[in-house]
């Protein structure tokens, strides 16, 4: 019988390698605090590198300065970047920190039995995929290529993805599908028949009136769009925020609706209402694009704000005055769908009776609403085709989530559990670049999937939680150190990016590109990876787009014009949506052949019992999901969460600001370190919040380790969306244990 | 975020007020050493005038020596003496250091024989000095005496004039210091007095600065609580707030009102070792500049 | 010449940007800031309302930490911009006890450290790190003296503050309110 894997905790790791590698850490650290960084020995280079940013997944380009020492200095914008405009968020700034952490993973780790117990020994390149190339050979011989996965959300995804696809599989997964934009992509293109991408298309810049439900813009720092909220608000435009927490962005809006949790689609209806009863929507955009009027008009006519008041708390004419102020606004008016909404499990329907409001109001195509994007069709670089696969990641999930459009990554975690299709279980895990244990909820199920696969190679930068799981550990360079794929984001204009290498990588890492092609070779699949050099590969992509590698390295960004004058719909024009009728759903065709409502319907959520709080969750504007936390820079301007309680709930349970008290869940899950409490008025009595991304559990990351709670492992009880397969996570509560154990486990 | 400023101003420890106790306390014996020089009463108190004086070379190295410990960047410590700024206590203070400390070491020179009555210079040049500063006494008497009380008020002025700490900011501190510095220099005399009068004299004389500062005590609060909010919440460290106890018990109570009942009783002939109000009043002088810098350090503005 | 900041509360997020900027562009240590992020909110929920402020120094006019300086080495320059000669300072402390805003911190090395307006910028017609990062533009630096500069134009045009102009210090940071 194969031996079960363990999670290896650093008291476990075998030789002295890694106490040298602590040594030149604490010197790394004193160096950092010198203000001087003591990296390698690197030659005096004053010159600019282009880049694009890697902290989020928005990739903002910028340039990459180095000091006299030739030391990596500062990065900032690109002035010619439609997503940045020269400026980059604090992450984006602070990036030089993910390059001068010393807590980075420096060398390949294998897997290994030392006197009965489970741990790693580093290992050569040549030694680490050597064994990976022949792990998968054999997983793929056994079971077919279509058991391996690939978890990614970084830029190195793509080349893990080509080979992947290469052996015959098409299990790419991105967390930022189930675990967050995906209900709004299936509820978009249910209705318009296109999603709304990333960057979103929301054309705010020109806005007059910008809606937000549940989105802490400003403290999720999507660039392109708190500047454009910062120009909209400085030309006079409205900001409405529904949020049951007065968020940065409530306080900066003209109406606030503090909502009670769970209970967003009932306004909406309500809105809905308010707009078709006093006829505020747009007659002639409904009249000649959408389909269904008549039923929605029907379906809300009992949803009155009256009836929503019940529900919301909000009242009856806040809601009617908030209607008509969008109402007044429209075209140029966004009810923003937002980006993390998986919460409750019926988040595709809420995010389809965002998508009807705005084709109410005619926003869909209009300036100030939603602009249709554009963008550049990069060459591939000559390659055989892709086998064709014998089964796809749908068939893990028969008759399951019919309308996901991307691969799940719940759903390949949860079918990775040997049980359910054993003829569809996954036995491979590639891992690049996402710290899926602080990511995927149900952290049980995530271990288990985990204890059951035959090969589980992690991929990044720093040590996490998942780096503990993996049979090999590559680590690959930050950014600041490799060239990578094109950037080509949708935008008003097309537009290209460079990422190139400001220095060589530190200590034996190495990017994704290099390691992908070095496996597919070992594999035989060497002819997908042509290229001799990533130079070369990326100077031919350039030349085919007119431009070049040698210009790029000059100009970082290249702005094209639009193909077609139709970044907005023209007037008095018929458009074909890519829907079942041509026109914008309102009633959803595509819905009901699946069997789901055709038109949204609130149905009530379970709210907190007695002692117990609503665990909501959101960002900071410092950081990155999970992933930046150990980051020098970003640790110094936010070390850990806090839990906001309001004062009334404070005054219930002693608690002061600065006290540390540790969480339990509905399931009786307790928080494995405490969290700082925050009373403060901007939160209801109902809920308590904290910032996702800190608690981290592996002692290796020598800022981040015990600081904070990990809202993640308290998510044991995940509403899913019969829909497309989201994980709602909003639907936990928590009470406070009041003692400070925790604290001191951090120690 | 930067350490000791945030999130409350923790810049100066130990050393500063260490440093204002023992050039108050310095100030204290040198003024009165000085006084009596010129009035010709060196017979009459010969503690005050002679014996006195030896420990303040000494203090005055210890508390510049505490001031040298609590620069950050201490290479550059001689950069205090290539101007003078007279907008900033801090250099005319340690200007005024500069006078006081050199006439110190004069003034025990000239009186070493009072302690080693056989002591011989052995070099002629010294001799000659010796003969050189005896003859000007009365000028260096009233050199130090000016310097002395200057140094004295110096020590409340280096706190008062900081605009920024709404409890420092009071002009009563500087006659604060000085009168708390003369009583420890009047306790400091009354401890190494051998004569009854002379100590009978320093208990009255200590009687009537502890009782000036508790009147000047009583106007800086009347001051502060009649003043801004931030003065009033100034005041609150002591009235209510962390530094309460602290002050009323140790610095008042047991430094100047306990002190002072000590030295009235025994002007009404009971036996009091005179030990004990003397060390009362240091102690109670120390903890007075403890409190003051710390506390003041808490106050701020609320913005 | 007065060179001077005004920030815009009313777009300001609070995203510490500014601060990560000025530690990058200036090396200021890890562990230390010379701007920072201050969040008031006033109010019971839900009748709230929140001001965001980046502050740093003040660059006063009559500044207490010039003034206090021992050595000279706090000084005022081009501009009206305070700044610190490292070799002069003896770092006792003195100006950082006088600043009302604590906007000065003991550096590592031994000196005082402050903002500086990020001067070596402004020497090559750039603005500060912390205003040319700023992804709201809340920010916005200029001379005061020059009627037709963008900080002369939003003083007459909005609402304004200083912090505690009370204490006399003729602050150069304006907040637009």
């Amino acid at each position: 019988m194969k031996s079960r894997r363990e999670f290896i905790k650093i008291s476990a790791l075998g030789l002295g390698g890694f106490a040298l590698a602590g040594g030149a850490g604490m010197a790394l650290r004193t160096a950092l605090n010198q203000g001087m960084p003591g990296a390698a020995e690197l030659t005096p280079d004053l010159t600019r590198t282009p880049t694009y940013c890697e902290v989020c997944f928005w990739r903002c380009a910028g340039w990459v300065y180095k000091d006299e020492q030739g030391r990596l200095w500062k990065i900032t914008g690109n002035d010619d970047d439609p997503l940045c405009h020269g400026r980059l968020c604090p992450r984006g700034t602070g990036g030089v920190g993910m390059y001068y952490d010393e807590d980075r993973l420096r060398t390949p780790l294998m897997r290994t039995m030392e006197n009965g117990k489970q741990t790693y020994r580093e290992a050569s390149w040549e030694e680490a995929l050597d064994f990976i190339a022949r792990r998968l050979k054999e997983i793929a011989a056994e079971h077919g290529p279509e058991c391996i996965a690939l978890f990614t959300h970084g830029s190195g995804g793509e080349y893990f993805s080509t080979l992947l696809q290469a052996m015959g599989s098409t299990s790419v997964a991105a967390p930022s599908y189930s675990q967050c934009r995906g209900p709004r992509e299936v509820a978009f293109i249910t209705t318009y028949g296109q999603g709304l991408e990333s960057p979103e298309i929301t054309d705010i810049r020109d806005t007059r009136c910008l809606v937000l439900i549940g989105s802490h813009l400003g403290e999720n720092m999507h660039n392109t769009q708190v500047q454009e909220m910062s120009d909209a608000l400085a030309k006079g435009a409205t900001i409405i925020t529904v949020d049951p927490r007065f968020s940065v962005v409530a306080g900066k809006s003209k109406y606030w609706l503090p909502i009670k949790p769970a209970t967003d689609l009932a306004l909406l209806l309500a809105w809905i209402h308010v707009i078709i009863e006093e006829e505020l929507y747009d007659k002639e955009y409904v009249e000649r694009h959408t389909y269904g009027f008549e039923q929605l008009r029907t379906h809300v006519r009992s949803f009155t704000p009256e009836w929503a008041y019940g529900i919301t708390t909000i009242e009856p004419a806040t809601t009617r005055r908030t209607a008509r102020e969008m109402a007044a606004a429209s075209p140029a008016v966004i009810i923003h769908p937002g980006r993390h909404v998986t919460w409750y499990g019926d988040d595709t329907q809420r995010l389809r009776a965002v998508a009807i409001l705005n084709a109410l109001l005619g926003s869909w195509g209009r300036r100030g609403g939603f602009y249709m994007p554009d963008r550049v069709q990069v060459p591939q670089y000559p390659r055989p085709p892709f086998p064709e696969p014998a089964r796809t990641w749908r068939e893990a999930f028969p008759d399951r989530y019919p309308l996901a459009d991307l691969a799940l990554a719940s759903g390949i975690c949860e079918a990775s559990i040997p049980g359910a299709t054993p003829e569809c279980n996954f036995k491979a895990w590639i891992v690049n670049g996402t710290n899926l244990l602080m990511t995927l909820p149900d952290q049980e199920q995530t271990k288990e999937a985990l204890r059951s696969l035959d090969l589980v190679v992690v991929v990044d930068t720093m040590p996490a939680e998942i780096t503990g799981w993996a049979d090999v550990v590559l680590p690959e360079c930050t950014y600041l150190e490799r060239y990578d794929i094109i950037r080509n984001s949708p935008a008003r204009n097309p537009n290209i990016a460079l990422r190139a290498p400001a220095t060589g990588p530190l200590y034996n890492t190495k990017p994704a590109y290099w390691m992908a092609k070095e496996l597919a070779v070992r594999m035989g699949l060497g002819d997908y990876f042509a290229w001799e050099s990533i130079e070369e590969m990326l100077d031919w992509q350039f030349k085919e787009l007119g431009t070049s590698l040698e210009e790029m390295m000059r100009t970082g960004v290249k702005n094209y014009p639009r193909n077609f004058d139709d970044i907005y719909f023209a007037d008095g024009r018929d458009i074909e949506f890519f829907t079942n009728t041509g026109k914008i759903e309102l009633w959803s065709t595509t819905m009901e052949a699946a069997g789901f409502d055709p038109l949204p319907v609130y149905t009530p959520h379970e709210e907190p019992s007695e002692g117990y709080y609503r665990l909501n969750y959101g960002r900071a504007p410092m950081h990155t999901f999970a992933r930046t936390a150990n980051n020098p820079n970003l640790a110094d301007l936010m070390e850990e969460n806090d839990l906001w309680v309001n004062p009334v709930v404070a005054g219930l349970w002693g608690l002061k600001t600065g006290d540390y008290v540790r969480l339990q869940n509905q399931d009786g899950i307790v928080s494995t370190f405490s969290i700082k409490v925050r009373v403060t008025e901007r939160i209801r009595w109902d809920s308590v919040y904290m910032v996702h991304g800190f608690g981290h559990a592996d002692r290796r990351l020598g800022r981040a380790y015990g600081r904070g709670i990990n809202d993640t492992e308290l998510m044991s009880r995940v509403h899913y969306d019969p829909i497309m397969g989201g994980t709602g996570m909003r639907g936990n509560f928590v009470t406070f244990i009041l003692d400070d154990t925790g604290k001191e486990a951090r120690s | 975020m930067n350490p000791m400023i945030d999130p409350q101003l923790n810049i100066w420890h130990w050393h500063i007020p260490l440093y204002l106790f023992l050039g108050g306390l310095a100030a204290g014996i040198l003024f009165f050493a000085a006084l009596y020089t010129i009035q010709g009463k060196e017979k009459l108190y010969p503690a005050a005038v002679k014996r006195a004086p030896f420990i303040t070379p000494f203090i005055l190295v210890i508390g510049l020596l505490a001031l040298l410990l609590d620069l950050n960047n201490k290479p550059y410590f001689w950069q205090l003496y290539t101007t003078l700024r007279l907008e900033s206590p801090m250099s005319w203070g340690a200007w005024t250091l500069m006078v006081v400390t050199p006439i110190s070491f004069i003034w025990c020179a000239l009186n070493i024989r009072e302690i080693f009555p056989s002591f011989d210079w052995k070099y002629r040049w010294i001799k000659r000095l010796e003969s050189f500063f005896t003859k000007y006494k009365i000028a260096m008497s009233w050199v130090l005496l000016i310097f002395s009380v200057i140094l004295g008020i110096y020590t409340g002025i280096l706190f008062s004039a900081f605009n920024a700490r709404p409890l420092w900011n009071t002009s009563i501190l500087g006659p604060l210091f000085l009168a708390s510095g003369l009583s420890t220099g009047a306790a400091y005399i009354m401890l190494v007095s051998r004569s009854h009068a002379e100590r009978v004299m320093f208990s009255k004389i200590d009687i009537v600065l502890i009782g000036i500062e508790l009147f000047l005590i009583i106007h800086m609060f009347m001051g502060f609580l009649a003043s801004t909010q931030v003065q009033i919440d100034a005041a609150g460290l002591f009235l209510g707030g962390p530094y309460t106890v602290v002050f009323w018990v140790f610095v008042v109570f047991l430094g100047m009102v306990l002190p002072a009942i000590l030295e009235v009783l025994e002007l009404n002939k009971f036996r009091v070792p005179v030990l004990i109000p003397g060390l009362l009043v240091l102690f109670g002088g120390l903890m007075f500049r403890f409190v003051i810098a710390y506390a003041g350090q808490a106050s701020r503005w609320l913005y | 010449m007065r060179y001077a900041m005004v920030i815009d509360t009313k777009k300001c997020v609070g995203c510490s940007d500014c601060v990560v900027a000025c530690q990058t562009e200036n090396k200021v240590p890890i562990g230390y800031a010379r701007d920072w992020v201050v969040e008031v909110t006033t109010g019971t929920y839900p009748h709230l309302q929140m001001e965001i402020r980046s502050e740093r120094c003040n660059q006063c006019e009559n500044a207490p930490c010039v003034r206090c300086c021992p050595t000279g080495s706090s000084h005022y320059s081009t501009g009206g911009i305070v700044l610190v000669k490292p070799r002069r300072c003896i770092g006792c402390g003195a100006c950082i006890t006088s600043c009302p805003y604590d906007a000065r911190f003991p550096h590592p090395k031994g000196h005082v450290d402050k903002c500086t307006f990020c001067d070596h910028r402004i020497k090559e017609g750039n603005q500060p790190a912390c205003v040319e990062v700023c992804p709201t533009r809340c920010m916005y630096f200029g001379n005061l003296d020059d009627p037709g500069s963008e900080v002369s134009k939003l003083l007459r045009q909005r609402r304004y503050k200083t912090l505690i102009p009370e204490a006399g210090t003729k602050p150069h940071l304006y907040f637009l309110t």
